[in-house]
C-alpha cells in the first residue's frame, strides 16, 4: 500500500524487540499490545505480526493489492473511499481503493493490521521501529507520503467484527521496589487524585501532572533495569509512566507499575484527559493479564470458525 | 542491609546492591547474570550500575513464587567474574560547541579547563554495563574530583557522540536524545553500527580512555 498523505505519527510495530536490552536496546513495539493482538486474531495472523500504529493525527493510504484489513485500538472516523467504516471489523479493500483515517473519536493509538502482514525485513528479530536509533520497521523512522509498505497477500476474508475492550481512565498498578520511600500522605494521593496527562507525552513516557509526590528522605538511586508500565518520580514529584520507547535503565524511584492488562488502557488515554491508579495485588494482576489473553483467545477461535 | 530481590512488574525482578558502587559488586553482578541467563523462566537480563533486573516470560503466580525463591537462593554464596574485555580509546573535542557545560563545570569544582580534561583523560574507565539507549557504555572510574550532579532539568536535546558526567559517572551518548548529564564534549566514534559484526562497540567489561583531540574554552 501507498501512504498518500499523513499528519499522523505512524510507524511500524509489533509487540516489541527482546534480548537486546544488554546492548542498551530498548524494546520499542506496539504502545497496546492487546489492540494489536485483537488485530491479528481477528486477521488469522500470528499474534506479533507488525502493523501500522497510527498516532492521533490523521492518515491516508492507496491499497496496491486486494487486502482484509481491520482498525484496531483507538476509535477513528474511517472511510474506504466515501464510505464510512467501523473499527474492529475485518474489512475487504480492492486494489486501487484508498482507507482514509480522519481522526480519533476516543483512544490516542490506531492499529492497521492487514491480513497476511506486512512484508517488513525484521532488524535484530523484530519488525519494530526504533525510532531512537533509527533501524528497524520501515527504514528505522515514520511513515511518510509516497512510502510504500508492501503487503504480503491478495485475500479476501468473509466480514466480522469483535468487541473491543472497554476504555477506562481508573488503571490498575501494582507497587514497585521503591513504593514505600514515599510519604503515607504521597501514597494516599497517589491513588485519590486525578492525573491529568501532558501533551508532553509520547511513546517514551507519559508525563502527568498533579500534587506533587513526596518522598520520606531524598533518594539517590544507581541506573537500574527499567520496562513499559513503571512508574518513575522525578525529585520534583511528577510522575512519568514509562512507556514502550522507553529507555533501557533508569535512575528514578519508581513508586508503582502498570498492570499487563492495563498498559494498553494507560496508552489511549489523551492528552489533558486525567487517569486514576488503583492499587492491586500482583496476583490479582496475573489474573486479569489471563483474561485479556482468553479474551484473544476468543477471538481468535471467532476469526477461524468464520 | 539484606540483599533482596524486588519485584518491579509482573515480569521483572531486580536486585540492588547496597552503596557505594564498586567494581567487586559489578564483578558480582554479571556472573549472577551469566547463571540467571540459563534459567528458563528468564526473557532476558539487564545488567545496571550494582544492580541486575530479570525479565521473565509470561508466568503464573505460583511459577513466579518459585522463581523468586530460586533466584534468592543464588544469593547465599555470590560468585565474581572478571572479564578480560579490550581497551578503547576514544577521541573527543573538550568544550566550546563539543562540550557546552565544560567551563562552569570546572568553575563550579574550582578548576581549570585544562585541569577537568587532564582528570577526564587519565583514568582508565571499566565498562560496567551499557544501557538507556544502543551503545551507551555506563563508565566506572570517574575522578572523584570530578563528580558532578546532573542538570535539575535535562536538556531536550543533547547530540550524538557527546561525552558527559552525570553524578559519580560519565559516559558518551550514541544517539542525539533527551538527557541531564553535564557535557563535556564530543566524540565522531560510533558507539552502535548494526553494519558491524559487533553492534555495540563497546561491552561490559571493556576499559576505555578518553584522548583530547582538542581544548575549547
Amino acid at each position: 500500500m501507498k501512504i498518500l498523505t499523513t499528519s499522523a505519527l505512524a510507524s511500524i510495530q509489533d509487540s516489541g524487540r527482546f534480548g537486546y536490552r544488554s546492548m542498551g536496546v530498548d524494546r520499542s513495539g506496539v504502545m497496546d499490545s492487546w489492540a494489536l493482538q485483537a488485530g491479528n486474531a481477528l486477521l488469522k495472523n500470528d499474534l506479533n505480526e507488525p502493523a501500522i500504529e497510527i498516532a492521533v493525527g490523521s492518515l491516508t493510504v492507496q491499497f496496491e493489492e486486494d487486502v482484509s484489513f481491520c482498525l484496531t485500538g483507538a476509535l477513528y472516523e474511517a472511510y474506504i473511499d466515501d464510505k464510512r467504516i467501523p473499527c474492529y471489523w475485518r474489512i475487504n479493500a480492492q486494489a486501487g481503493q484508498t482507507l482514509k483515517l480522519l481522526r480519533p473519536l476516543q483512544g490516542m493509538y490506531s492499529y492497521l493490521c492487514v491480513h497476511g502482514g506486512f512484508d517488513i525485513e525484521p532488524v535484530l528479530q523484530s519488525s519494530s521501529t526504533n525510532l531512537k536509533a533509527s533501524f528497524g520497521g520501515f527504514k528505522g523512522r515514520y511513515l511518510k507520503a509516497d512510502d510504500v509498505v508492501k503487503v504480503r497477500t491478495d485475500s479476501s476474508l468473509r466480514v466480522i467484527g469483535v468487541a473491543r475492550l472497554e476504555p477506562t481512565n481508573r488503571i490498575r498498578v501494582i507497587k514497585n521496589s521503591e513504593y514505600e520511600y514515599f510519604t503515607s500522605a504521597s501514597k494516599a494521593a497517589f491513588e485519590s487524585q486525578q492525573w491529568q496527562l501532558q501533551s508532553s507525552s509520547n511513546r517514551m513516557g507519559y508525563r502527568l501532572d498533579g500534587t506533587a509526590l513526596e518522598f520520606n528522605e531524598a533518594v539517590q538511586m544507581s541506573s537500574h533495569g527499567v520496562d513499559i508500565g513503571m512508574i518513575q518520580v522525578p525529585p520534583q514529584g511528577q510522575p512519568i509512566v514509562l512507556m514502550a520507547d522507553a529507555q533501557t535503565t533508569g535512575g528514578y524511584p519508581k513508586i508503582a507499575t502498570v498492570i499487563n492488562a492495563d498498559i494498553g488502557l494507560m496508552a489511549q488515554i489523551r492528552f489533558g484527559k486525567n487517569c486514576q491508579f488503583v492499587v492491586v495485588e500482583v496476583e490479582q494482576a496475573l489474573r486479569e493479564q489471563q483474561k485479556r489473553q482468553h479474551y484473544i483467545e476468543q477471538i481468535k477461535e471467532y476469526a477461524h470458525e468464520s | 542491609m539484606e540483599l533482596q530481590w524486588q519485584l518491579c512488574s509482573e515480569t521483572n525482578l531486580t536486585l540492588f546492591f547496597p552503596k557505594p558502587i564498586t567494581l567487586e559488586k559489578q564483578q558480582q553482578c554479571w556472573a549472577l547474570a551469566d547463571t540467571i541467563q540459563q534459567m528458563p523462566e528468564v526473557l532476558e537480563v539487564v545488567i545496571g550500575m550494582n544492580t541486575l533486573s530479570v525479565f521473565t516470560v509470561s508466568l503464573t503466580w505460583v511459577e513466579l513464587e518459585a522463581f523468586k525463591d530460586n533466584l534468592s537462593a543464588l544469593l547465599n554464596d555470590i560468585p565474581s567474574k572478571t572479564i578480560n574485555g579490550k581497551h578503547v580509546e576514544i577521541p573527543v573535542h573538550y568544550g566550546g560547541k563539543y562540550g557546552p557545560d565544560l567551563k562552569t563545570l570546572a568553575t563550579e569544582l574550582g578548576l581549570s579547563v585544562e585541569a577537568v580534561v587532564k582528570l577526564h583523560t587519565e583514568a582508565t574507565y571499566t565498562v560496567y554495563f551499557i544501557g538507556f539507549q544502543p551503545g551507551f557504555p555506563y563508565l566506572g572510574g570517574l575522578s572523584e574530583s570530578l563528580y558532578f550532579p546532573r542538570h535539575a532539568t535535562p536538556r531536550t536535546r543533547v547530540p550524538a557522540g557527546s561525552v558527559g558526567i552525570g553524578g559519580e559517572q560519565t559516559g558518551v551518548y550514541p544517539f542525539e536524545s533527551p538527557g541531564g548529564w553535564q557535557l563535556l564534549g564530543q566524540t565522531d566514534i560510533p558507539l552502535f553500527d548494526l553494519t558491524k559484526a559487533s553492534h555495540a562497540l563497546l561491552n561490559a567489561g571493556d576499559t576505555l580512555k578518553f584522548t583530547a583531540i582538542d581544548i575549547y574554552e
